[in-house]
């Protein structure tokens, strides 16, 4: 009897079929993705939400209800001329205005820039990694003119940009982008270069396949997990720089409240003050630290290789 | 080896050209009038181009540029339209704050960072790790400038034992010099030992996995030769890189510890010289810059040598 | 016996060498300056650094003191010919240059004349001049064409540009290019080799330097020096570490502290908060005339009418105690600061603004508001500006910059949207507004060299050159009355209050006295 059962499951007949568990599923089971990735969600709701969440129009002030402590209530005067009653749940700043309403309208800016920021550093990393690895004549000067562009600290591209043009959303973004862009550059290229010498692409090449083509379907599916893992951190730090920027006094403009400016403006009363500086740090720390437990939580599922290396 | 050094030092070259130009041509295709800017409020159209003149404003790029490169060559980074002085007598009366700021961080980020990773790595999994990780990963995330608040806050203001601001000068002595720079040096390494913290640990990991870790143990090593003797060593070539690529997160922070400490450092030279629209002076602190970094790197690249004897150049 | 007297005799030693030593440090007086000195020459710029700067190492011919008065300060006495066309001036015994040198007259009218190719009264002075000479070293005479009314408030004027009295060969400096030799014959010497920019200004006590016996006020009077040393911290640009540097002893004077940090800093101990400068300061709105819809005069007495004072002065300084609406385009509470004219914002309301917006044929081009994101003393009055235009019916376009962008832009006349401006904001200090000729705003030349903005109004014109010619003090009153009243007719800019800026100190330093601009002499440190 026990010779027939194990015989059975010892046939092929009656083998079960074991699945390997699919990169989603693995993505869901990992604690850190998890937990990253609903701070993001209940981040981007808050930002769609904004208006539906108690919140008043974040530009506009009344001098008569500047520096409340949180909880307090006063006054603000809308565009008709009407005062409404309103309690500052996170007190209000030097102008009067709302920093509770500032906050979240914030989040919707702080996400836009970083998620932007990465995107465009994406896609043009992306073009820039497949010419270069593709076109041999291309490869040499692009490389040099990207070891250039990486030589030039960072951060001074970006104040020197935003600077010198206007200081505006896409200026900001296209700023942190930049000196982003030859990091992604390098990857690509390398991806490129290895997934070339695959002997699957030199079957497709000898049949005639175009390039698009083959850098469509071929390597392009194959730097998805490490540009998304990589397009994290991009975002948060695109979201971080953002902050400095606004520090250094050259981000956005006061009226578009950014996290990075409300604390820039409310810093001069931070020993007196301090909520105008703690809440929305706590929220620019709570999504970059989101963004970044996301990121880990990405390598470590999608591509072990760099997991091991960092 | 020589060959190598000759070879990497030629091909920084094109580098520094590339960066000269870009530099360059961001600041002369952007808007923003250094002449406007010097004439004052009370000036009117017609002085606002006389002294455009004077700066040399009004000549075509390409002669510009010419005018500027041939001056690099000869060592001579122009003069500071803003402050009357050469670019290279500011950079020097400033190099020395930064340089003992970004020294002093690195001094303090790698000997903090290295033995947490390694011990995290040894550890790996316990809760020494998890919590160096956590720390680590909230490293990166807390802007500069809101945790150099709160340092000053409860540091200097509430506690009282280092001073707010501020910059002396080693020449007035190590005691002040190294009062003022303490919690700067802190404020600014934070990001750096998380960097370097979390790089050392997973390096040390893979280190830890190979054989010669077993035969080691095996042998009956203590724990700390292998650690340090075994692991580390063969673990620095990434740590060390990390170090070298670090420098540009550095420099970034720099620019903001210099504004919240009052740091009279090139960090904050570059942000007036932006704001100033001072061409010469942001141009020359860049090439400085990257001069800097391309150098560091080259010398990281050096350093492979002692640390993996089957590099060889 | 021996042995303790020893001991007295070693003690009253050590005391004496202790007292010796304390004797001998040096006093430093660290002064926290409102921004960076980056430009050394006061007439190259009108920037109130090089202004401060400035006083700190040149002297003046006359002063302004705190009544107002012109007061002579390196001139010993002077006379006018009775038709008041020839002046003579003999200068103070015992005036030396930095250097040994004596200050001669030679060196004055150098000086008069550079001064008088850059400054606004200066230029205006120089149309009445036919020439000067200097008959004996210590003497120098001006001839001018027709009497004006103004010669010694020019060559006394306390804010910028100060006629400030060079060597000869300094200031026979090209007028359009920068000084670079430093030597003056003021109360402090600059030390050269000690100036690092954005970093730190050093200043030495100048022992040879000779005040006047009277006690100092304004600009005029004695400048007497108690300290030996004077470091201006140029590296301290932060508001908050300016007032953590204070309360911690770091720092002694901090000569602009932000609003938002006086609450705090008058809690300090050992901090002290005062006011030498109560003459203040003064907001303005100005509009461009050049481009719709500010080349309506309609639609800029509309915008005049919604800018009540209040809501400008409540959000950039907040504090009640240092400012004041002024319904005057000249500082009130000086000889011209009266309300004439004023009515149409001072006694307006937003319902009237809006009647008249309507009325004037606004079109709906939106005004475009530069903003500087750098200027903590200004900032947020366009965000004001922009709220109270937007209630009264205008649509409106706020523009951040950083302040030297601004600086660049204003000066473009183009079209606002291609590149140029419809309004910005700024403040003067009292002096450099308080008369018709001062007044940057009331120039109503058009475009040929008016102030930006280029007000163009020939009446207007007209009633200012009336009161450069006056000499008589009653007229010269209901003249600047009619100028007034004629720029708001015409909405010339918003006059929008004024405040007082405070300074902040160690209770241990004294001698402040009433200024009218950042004057280091006098003070001490106990």
């Amino acid at each position: 009897m026990a010779t027939d059962s194990a015989a059975e499951a010892l046939s092929t007949e009656s083998a079960a079929v074991v699945r390997q568990d699919s990169a989603m599923q693995r993505l869901r089971r990992n604690w850190s993705v998890r937990i990253g990735g609903v701070v993001l969600l209940a981040l981007v709701f808050i930002a769609l939400a904004a208006p539906l969440l108690g919140t008043v129009d974040p530009t506009l002030f009344d001098a008569g209800s500047r520096d409340l402590t949180p909880g307090q209530s006063g006054e603000i005067t809308t565009l008709d001329g009407d005062s409404i009653k309103h309690t500052f749940i996170m007190g209000s700043d030097s102008f009067g205005r709302d920093i509770y309403s500032r906050v979240l309208y914030g989040t919707r800016v702080s996400l836009m820039v970083g998620a932007f920021s990465a995107v465009v550093a994406l896609v043009f990393g992306i073009l820039l990694g497949l010419l270069s690895g593709y076109l041999r004549w291309l490869d040499g000067p692009l490389m040099r003119v990207m070891d250039g562009v990486m030589a030039i600290p960072a951060i001074l591209i970006a104040i020197a940009l935003v600077a010198m043009w206007r200081a505006s959303l896409l200026s900001v973004i296209i700023a942190i982008a930049i000196p982003e862009i030859p990091r992604v550059t390098r990857l690509v290229r390398s991806l490129v270069l290895t997934i070339r010498e695959e002997p699957y692409v030199e079957a497709a090449i000898s049949l005639g396949t175009p390039a698009w083509k083959i850098m469509l379907f071929h390597i392009l599916p194959n730097t998805v997990a490490p540009l998304l893992v990589q397009g994290t951190y991009i975002c948060a730090a695109g979201i971080l720089v953002e902050a400095i920027l606004s520090f250094l006094g050259v981000g956005l403009p006061p009226d578009i409240p950014t996290w990075g400016n409300i604390m820039a403006e409310g810093r001069v009363q931070f020993v007196t003050f301090p909520h105008n500086v703690l809440f929305p740090g706590i929220f620019l720390a709570l999504t970059v630290l989101a963004v970044n437990i996301l990121g880990d939580g990405l390598r470590d599922t999608l591509d072990p290789k760099m997991a091991r290396r960092s | 080896m020589y060959k190598f050094l000759a070879r990497r030092l030629l091909s920084t070259i094109p580098v520094l050209a590339i960066v000269a130009v870009l530099v360059f041509l961001m600041l002369r295709l952007t808007p923003g009038d250094p002449a406007a800017i010097l004439a004052g409020d009370a000036a009117n159209t017609e002085q606002i181009a006389r002294i455009r003149e004077g700066l040399g404003l009004d000549r075509p790029l390409p002669v510009q540029f010419a005018i500027w490169a041939k001056s690099i060559l000869s060592g001579d980074l122009g003069e500071s339209f803003y402050f009357k002085m050469k670019v290279t007598s500011l950079i020097g009366q400033r190099l020395e704050a930064t340089l003992s700021l970004a020294t002093l961080t690195i001094i303090f980020a790698v000997f903090t960072a290295v033995p947490l990773g390694v011990l995290a790595a040894w550890r790996f999994g316990g809760w020494f790790d998890r919590i160096l990780m956590g720390f680590s990963v909230m490293g990166f995330s807390v802007p500069v400038f809101v945790l150099a608040y709160i340092l000053i806050w409860i540091v200097s203001l509430k506690l009282g034992w280092l001073p707010v601001q501020g910059y002396k000068p080693i020449a007035e002595g190590f005691g002040p010099f190294i009062r003022h720079l303490i919690l700067p040096a802190i404020t600014l390494s934070v990001i750096y030992i998380a960097l370097i913290a979390r790089v050392t640990r997973a390096s040390v990991l893979e280190a830890l996995g190979e054989d010669y870790i077993r035969t080691a143990r095996a042998k009956g090593l203590p724990e700390s030769r292998v650690l340090i003797r075994h692991a580390l060593t063969n673990a620095a070539v990434p740590i060390v890189t990390v170090i070298g690529i670090g420098i540009a997160l550095l420099i970034g922070g720099v620019v903001v510890t210099e504004s919240v400490y009052a740091i009279p450092g090139l960090g904050r030279l570059t942000v007036d010289a932006v704001l100033a629209r001072d061409f010469p002076t942001i141009q020359g602190v860049i090439l400085f810059f990257s001069v800097i970094y391309v150098m560091i790197n080259l010398l990281v690249d050096l350093s492979y040598v002692f640390f993996d004897p089957r590099i060889r150049y | 016996m021996a042995f303790s007297r020893k001991l007295a005799a070693f003690a009253a030693f050590a005391t004496l060498a202790a007292a010796g030593v304390a004797l001998a440090q040096e006093k430093v007086l660290r002064i926290v300056p409102h921004s960076n000195l980056a430009i050394l020459d006061p007439i190259w710029t009108t920037a109130y650094m090089s202004r401060n700067h400035g006083y700190m190492i040149y002297d003046t011919l006359f002063g302004t003191d705190e009544k107002n008065q012109i007061k002579p300060q390196m001139v010993e006495e002077w006379t006018a010919s009775p038709d008041k066309r020839l002046w003579t001036f003999k200068l103070r015994k015992g005036l030396e240059f930095h250097d040994g040198k004596a200050v001669t007259s030679e060196d004055v009218v150098a000086s008069i004349a550079r001064w008088g190719k850059r400054d606004a009264m200066g230029t205006a002075l120089m149309t009445f001049v036919d020439r000067m000479d200097t008959p004996a070293p210590d003497t120098f005479r001006i001839f001018l064409r027709e009497a004006c009314g103004f010669l010694l408030e020019a060559l006394g004027k306390p804010s910028s540009n100060v006629l400030f009295i060079m060597p000869k060969r300094v200031a026979d400096t090209d007028a359009f290019k920068q000084i670079d030799d430093y030597t003056g014959s003021g109360p402090y010497i600059f030390k050269r080799d000690e100036f690092k920019p954005g970093d730190k200004a050093v200043y030495l006590r100048n022992a040879k330097y000779v005040p006047r016996k009277e006690g100092p006020s304004g600009s005029a009077g004695g400048k007497n020096v108690y300290v030996d040393r004077v470091e201006w911290n140029l590296a301290l640009r932060d508001a908050q570490a300016q007032a953590n540097a204070l309360v911690n002893g770091e720092v002694d004077v901090l000569e602009a502290p932000a609003f938002e940090s006086v609450e705090g800093l008058k809690k300090a101990a050992n901090v002290q908060i005062l006011n030498p400068a109560p003459a203040g300061l003064q907001y303005m709105a100005r509009f461009n005339h050049l481009h719709k819809p500010f080349d309506n005069p309609a639609v800029r007495r509309a915008a005049l009418a919604a800018f009540s004072q209040e809501p400008f002065l409540k959000a950039q300084v907040g504090l009640k105690e240092y400012y004041r609406p002024c319904a005057s385009m000249f500082t009130c509470g000086t000889p011209y600061g009266s309300p004439a004219g004023s009515d149409i914002q001072s006694k307006s309301n937003m319902k009237k603004a809006q009647e008249l917006l309507k009325s004037s044929g606004y079109d709906g081009t939106p005004v475009l508001i530069m903003k500087p994101t750098d200027l903590a003393s200004i900032q947020k009055l366009p965000d004001v500006a922009a709220q109270l235009l937007r209630q009264a019916g205008f649509k409106v376009d706020l523009q951040a910059m950083d302040w030297q962008t601004l600086v660049g832009r204003r000066s473009k006349k183009d079209a606002p949207d291609k590149g140029g401006w419809h309004m910005f904001l700024t403040a003067w200090q009292a002096h450099d507004i308080w008369n018709p000729i001062a007044n940057a705003a009331l120039d109503a030349r058009g475009e040929k060299s008016g102030w930006f903005g280029w007000a163009s109004d020939d009446k207007l014109n007209d009633l200012r050159a009336q009161f450069m010619r006056e000499t008589d003090d009653a007229k010269k009153k209901q003249l600047a009355e009619a100028v007034q009243a004629r720029a708001f007719e015409i909405g010339t800019h918003a006059p929008l209050g004024e405040y007082v800026q405070p300074v902040a100190a160690r209770k241990n330093i004294s001698g402040f006295f009433t200024t009218n601009g950042n004057l280091y002499w006098n003070l001490k440190k106990n």
